[in-house]
C-alpha cells in the first residue's frame, strides 16, 4: 500500500515533468535547439498566478488563464528577439544565448519579486480521495495533476496529428526547407511552437507549485533540467517519448526519495540520463537521424 | 624559409600572454609592498588566479574543441575535495611546497579521471548532449559531496553516506569531510605566487597544445567534424584529450581555491559558478585565450569594487551574453557588419582596424 | 588484383534502395569518372566508399584489405581520401594548417611532445611546413598559406580541399564535382592540375562531374549511374554513343 502511494505520487510528479518535457521536445524537434529558458518560463508563470491570487484576489482559474496568455507572449518574445536572429548560427551560439535568456529571466524575477521564497497556496480545492479504508490517500493536487496532464497530452496529440497547423509543425520538424516550399510559413510555425510550449509551461508551473508550495526565482531551473532529462530519456523530438520519459522519471525520483536517499534522489535521476545516453542515445522512442554529407 | 618566418606571430602572441601575467604579478607585488592594496583586495588575488585558470581551461573545451560544458564547477569541486583531503591527512605535514604541489596534482588527476568517465560515453554523441550531461554531472557531484562523510584513522579511509558515527573511527581517527558542512579547520596554503605559477603552467600547456599537431586535430573537429573524419582524424581520441585536459585544470584550480580558505563546502561549486566561468569565456571571446585571461580578471574584480552593481551583476551578464552572441554569430548581423565595413573601408582606417582585429583573433 | 574492388554493394534508407548491386573495379594510378543524372546516387557512392554510410550489402576491398563498415577515419588511413560537393574546409584555420591536418597521420609526434616542445617537435613541424607548402605550390596556394581558409574565393577553396586530401597520401582520391562553379579557363587549368597530380603522386582518381567536357577530357574510364545502378561503363567515346546513357540524360526510357 505504501509502495502504491509512492507510485501514484511519482506518476503525479512525472505528469508535470511530462508537460514541461513536451515544451522542450517540440521546440527541439522544430527549431533544433535546446531552449534552456523553458524552465524559467515555468517560474514566471507561477509568480503571475501567485500575484493574481494572493495580491490581486483574482479567482484561481482566471489567474491561470492570464498567466498562460502572459507566458505565451513571453515565449513568442523570447523566440523573436533572442533565438530568431541566430537561426542558421552554430548550435553553440544558440545554446549560450538560451542560457543567457534563462539567467535573464531568473535575475529579472529576483529584481521584481525578491529572493525570499513565497508560499504558494494550492489552487486545488478537491478533497483528498481515500481508498482501501483510508490506507491509501490520494491528494486533490495529485488527482488534478494527473487528470490535467492526461487531457493536455491527448489534446496535443490530436492537435498535432489531426489539424492542419499541427501537420505543418510536423513538416517543419522533418525538413524546414521542404516545408517552406510547400507553402508553410516556417517563422509562424516556429513561433507557434514556442507559444504552445510556453502556455504549457504556465500550467506546469501552477501544478508544480500546488504540490510543492515554495516559489523562488530559481524554482523553475531544476524541474526544467529534469524535464529535459525526461525528454532525452523518452527520445528528444518525440511527443509520446516526452510523456513516457516524464512519467518514468517522476516515478524514479519519488521511489529513490522513498527507498534510497532523499539527498541523492537528484543524483539518481541524472545518473539515469547518463545511463540512457550510454545504452540508447536516441532515447526510448527516438529515431536515428542520418546526417546529410 | 618563408613559412618559419610566418609562424612567428603565434609564438610572439604566446609570449605576450606570459608577459601580461608576469607584469600583473610584479605590479601587484609592488603595490602590496607599498601598502596600497588593502586586505580585501589582497584577498581577491588567489580567486583571480583561480578564475583565470578556470576560464582558460573552459575555453579549451568551448572555444578550441567547440563543445559546451556546463559542469566546469563540478570538475573544480572534484579537484578541490580530493586535493583538500590529501592536504588534511598528510600534505600539511610535508614541506609546504611539496605538499601543496602534490595536492594540486592530485586534484588535477582526480578531476581528469572524472573528465574521462564523463567524456567517454558522451563525446561519442552529437548535438547538445555534452552540455546537458556535464550539467547533470555537476549536480550529481554536488549532491554526492553534500551527502558524503569521510574519516581517517590508523586503518585508513572510512566512508559513509549516513552520518559521522557511521564512519566507525577509532581513537586516532578524525572526521575530514562532514557531509554538507564539508571540510573545516584546514591550514591555508594558497598564495598569490602559487596561483600565478599555476596560471603560467596552464597557459604553457594549453597554448602549446593549441599550436601543435594534437591542437590542430582538436580544432579541425570544431571547424568541420565530417571533414576531420574524412582526413583521418580520430575524433573520439582528440575530443577526449581536450576534455580531460580541460577538466584536469579545472580540478587544479579547485585545489588552489580550496586551500585559500580554512573551510570547504560543496555548495560553493554550483551551476552558477559554471555559468560565471562561461560568461568570462564568452565575453573574452570564444577561442581567444588572452581574452579569457583579461575577462576573468576584470569581471572578477569589477563587481567587487563596484558594490552597488552587485545586485545587477548577473542581470547585466545575462544581457551581455545574449547581445554578444547575436552581434557575433547571427547570420543577418554578420552580413550587415561586413556590408557596413566594406562601405567605410575606403577610408583605410577601417581596413587597418579589421586587420588588427583579425590578428588579435588568431590566438 | 585491382586497387579498389567494390562487389555487389548496396544501401537502403528505410524502404528506399539508394544504391544497389554496385560493382566497380579501379586500377592503380588511373583516372575514372562517375557520371549520372541528378539524384542518381553518385555522392551516396562516395559516402559508401569513405565509410560515411555503412553498406547494407556487399564488400569493399581496398588493396586486398576489406574496408567494409570501417569508420571514415580508418578508411582514410587505409588510403582513400576525398573532397566534398559542398566544400568542407576547416574555415577558421589557416590554409597551411588545413593541409597540415592532412599530414596528421603522415608525420607524427605525441601530444606530450607537442605540449612540452620536446626534441623532435621542431623538426617534425618544419617537415610538415615544408611538405604542406610544396603541396600548396602545386595548386598556387602557397602565397595565401597564412590566410584563414574561409577567406579564400570559391575556386581556391576547391583546390585547397584537393591539396588537403592529397596530404593524407592516398592510394585513391575521390573528387566530388571538383570543377563546380569554375569558369571554362579555371576548369581547364584544374584539369591539367589533376592530370599532373595523378602522375606525380601515382594516385588513382575517381571523380564526379557534371561538366561533360571535363569528364571526357581527362577520364580514361567512365561509370554511368542511374537510379543507384551502374547502367554503362567504358571510355568516353563508347559512353557518348551509348543509347541507354543518352536516354538517361534526356529523361526517356
Amino acid at each position: 500500500m505504501e509502495f502504491l502511494s509512492y507510485l501514484i505520487n511519482g506518476i503525479s510528479l512525472g505528469s508535470v515533468y511530462a508537460i514541461i518535457a513536451l515544451g522542450y521536445t517540440m521546440v527541439y524537434g522544430i527549431a533544433k535547439m535546446l531552449n534552456f529558458a523553458h524552465g524559467d518560463v515555468i517560474m514566471v508563470g507561477s509568480y503571475l498566478v501567485f500575484i493574481g491570487i494572493n495580491q490581486m484576489g483574482i479567482p484561481p482559474l482566471v489567474a491561470i488563464i492570464i498567466s498562460m496568455v502572459a507566458c505565451t507572449l513571453l515565449g513568442i518574445i523570447i523566440e523573436r528577439f533572442a533565438y530568431k536572429p541566430l537561426r542558421g548560427a552554430s548550435s553553440l551560439a544558440v545554446l549560450i544565448t538560451a542560457i543567457g535568456v534563462s539567467y535573464l529571466l531568473q535575475n529579472l524575477a529576483l529584481l521584481f519579486w525578491g529572493s525570499d521564497p513565497k508560499s504558494f497556496t494550492s489552487v486545488v480545492t478537491i478533497p483528498p480521495l481515500k481508498l482501501a479504508n483510508g490506507q491509501l490517500v490520494i491528494s486533490g493536487e495529485t488527482i488534478v495533476t494527473i487528470v490535467t496532464s492526461t487531457v493536455i497530452m491527448i489534446g496535443l496529440m490530436l492537435f498535432v496529428n489531426r489539424t492542419k497547423v499541427g501537420n505543418a509543425m510536423l513538416a517543419v520538424s522533418e525538413d524546414k526547407g521542404a516545408a517552406q516550399l510547400m507553402g508553410i510559413n516556417v517563422n509562424y510555425t516556429i513561433a507557434l511552437t514556442f507559444a504552445i510550449g510556453s502556455a504549457l509551461a504556465a500550467v506546469a508551473g501552477v501544478l508544480l507549485c500546488s504540490a510543492y508550495p515554495t516559489l523562488q526565482p530559481t524554482t523553475g531551473a531544476m524541474p526544467g533540467i529534469k524535464a529535459f532529462t525526461a525528454a532525452v530519456f523518452g527520445g528528444i523530438g518525440s511527443i509520446p517519448g516526452a510523456m513516457l520519459g516524464g512519467v518514468l522519471l517522476g516515478i524514479i525520483e519519488i521511489l529513490s526519495k522513498a527507498y534510497i536517499s532523499t539527498q541523492l534522489a537528484d543524483a539518481i535521476v541524472f545518473a539515469v540520463l547518463i545511463v540512457v545516453l550510454l545504452v540508447r542515445p536516441t532515447g526510448l522512442l527516438g529515431k536515428k537521424i542520418n546526417e546529410k554529407v | 624559409m618563408n613559412a618559419i618566418k610566418n609562424l612567428k606571430p603565434s609564438t610572439c602572441n604566446n609570449l605576450i600572454n606570459y608577459g601580461m601575467v608576469l607584469v600583473f604579478y610584479i605590479v601587484v607585488q609592488i603595490l602590496v609592498n607599498a601598502g596600497v592594496l588593502n586586505n580585501s583586495m589582497q584577498g581577491m588575488l588567489v580567486p583571480i588566479c583561480t578564475y583565470v585558470v578556470l576560464a582558460v581551461s573552459l575555453n579549451l573545451t568551448v572555444g578550441i574543441l567547440g563543445e559546451l560544458s556546463l559542469g566546469h564547477a563540478g570538475f573544480m569541486s572534484v579537484g578541490a575535495f580530493s586535493g583538500a583531503i590529501f592536504w588534511m591527512i598528510s600534505g600539511s605535514q610535508m614541506s609546504p611546497v611539496v605538499g601543496f604541489t602534490l595536492a594540486i596534482m592530485i586534484g588535477g588527476i582526480f578531476a581528469g579521471i572524472f573528465g574521462a568517465l564523463i567524456g567517454i560515453p558522451v563525446l561519442r554523441l552529437r548535438g547538445d548532449y555534452l552540455a546537458i550531461v556535464t550539467l547533470a554531472f555537476g549536480e550529481i557531484i554536488k549532491n554526492l559531496l553534500n551527502a558524503i562523510y569521510v574519516g581517517w584513522d590508523s586503518n585508513g579511509f572510512h566512508f559513509s553516506m549516513k552520518d559521522v558515527s557511521a564512519l566507525g573511527l577509532d581513537e586516532s581517527g578524525e572526521v575530514i569531510v562532514n557531509g554538507a558542512i564539508g571540510i573545516t579547520g584546514m591550514p591555508k596554503a594558497s598564495t598569490f605566487t602559487a596561483g600565478t605559477i599555476l596560471v603560467i603552467i596552464t597557459l604553457f600547456v594549453i597554448l602549446n597544445l593549441i599550436t601543435s599537431r594534437a591542437g590542430r586535430a582538436i580544432m579541425s573537429i570544431r571547424d568541420n567534424r565530417i571533414a576531420a573524419e574524412a582526413t583521418g582524424i580520430n575524433i573520439t581520441k582528440y575530443k577526449l584529450m581536450a576534455f580531460i585536459i580541460s577538466a584536469s585544470f579545472a580540478g587544479m584550480a579547485g585545489v588552489l581555491y580550496a586551500l585559500n580558505f580554512s573551510t570547504l563546502a560543496a555548495k560553493k561549486f554550483d551551476y552558477n559558478t559554471s555559468i560565471l566561468v562561461l560568461v568570462f569565456v564568452v565575453l573574452g571571446g570564444i577561442g581567444n585565450i588572452r581574452g579569457s585571461i583579461i575577462a576573468a580578471t576584470v569581471l572578477y574584480v569589477l563587481p567587487e569594487l563596484l558594490r552597488e552593481l552587485q545586485d545587477y551583476r548577473m542581470l547585466i551578464y545575462a544581457v551581455v551574453l545574449i547581445a554578444m552572441m547575436i552581434f557575433n554569430q547571427s547570420p543577418q548581423v554578420l552580413a550587415w557588419r561586413s556590408n557596413f565595413v566594406s562601405k567605410i573601408s575606403r577610408s583605410g582606417i577601417a581596413a587597418r582596424f579589421i586587420k588588427q582585429k583579425r590578428q588579435s583573433e588568431e590566438v | 588484383m585491382a586497387l579498389l574492388e567494390v562487389m555487389n554493394v548496396g544501401i537502403a534508407f528505410g524502404g528506399l534502395q539508394a544504391v544497389s548491386q554496385l560493382d566497380i573495379k579501379l586500377e592503380k594510378g588511373h583516372l575514372y569518372g562517375l557520371i549520372g543524372p541528378n539524384g542518381a546516387g553518385k555522392t551516396t557512392v562516395f559516402n559508401l566508399l569513405t565509410g560515411v554510410y555503412r553498406p547494407t550489402e556487399g564488400d569493399i576491398i581496398l588493396d586486398e584489405k576489406n574496408i567494409t563498415g570501417k569508420s571514415p577515419a580508418k578508411i582514410n588511413q587505409a588510403g582513400i581520401a576525398r573532397t566534398f560537393q559542398n566544400i568542407r574546409l576547416f574555415g577558421e584555420m589557416s590554409v597551411l594548417d588545413n593541409v597540415k591536418i592532412g599530414l596528421h597521420n603522415q608525420i607524427k609526434y605525441s601530444a606530450f611532445t607537442g605540449i612540452f616542445r620536446l626534441p623532435g617537435f621542431k623538426e617534425k613541424e618544419q617537415e610538415m611546413d615544408y611538405k604542406a607548402l610544396k603541396l600548396l605550390k602545386i595548386f598556387d596556394l602557397d602565397t595565401v598559406a597564412q590566410s584563414p581558409a574561409s577567406s579564400l574565393p570559391y575556386g581556391k577553396q576547391r583546390k585547397l580541399e584537393i591539396a588537403r586530401a592529397l596530404a593524407t597520401n592516398p592510394k585513391l582520391l575521390l573528387l566530388d564535382e571538383p570543377a563546380a562553379g569554375m569558369n571554362p579557363s579555371e576548369s581547364e587549368e584544374l584539369m591539367n592540375t589533376i592530370k599532373f597530380v595523378q602522375k606525380e603522386f601515382d594516385v588513382a582518381i575517381l571523380l564526379i562531374e557534371h561538366d561533360m567536357n571535363f569528364v571526357m577530357g581527362i577520364c580514361e574510364h567512365i561509370y554511368v549511374l542511374e537510379y543507384g545502378r551502374i547502367i554503362a561503363q567504358g571510355n568516353g567515346e563508347s559512353i557518348r554513343n551509348n543509347p541507354r546513357v543518352i536516354a538517361a540524360y534526356l529523361g526517356g526510357d
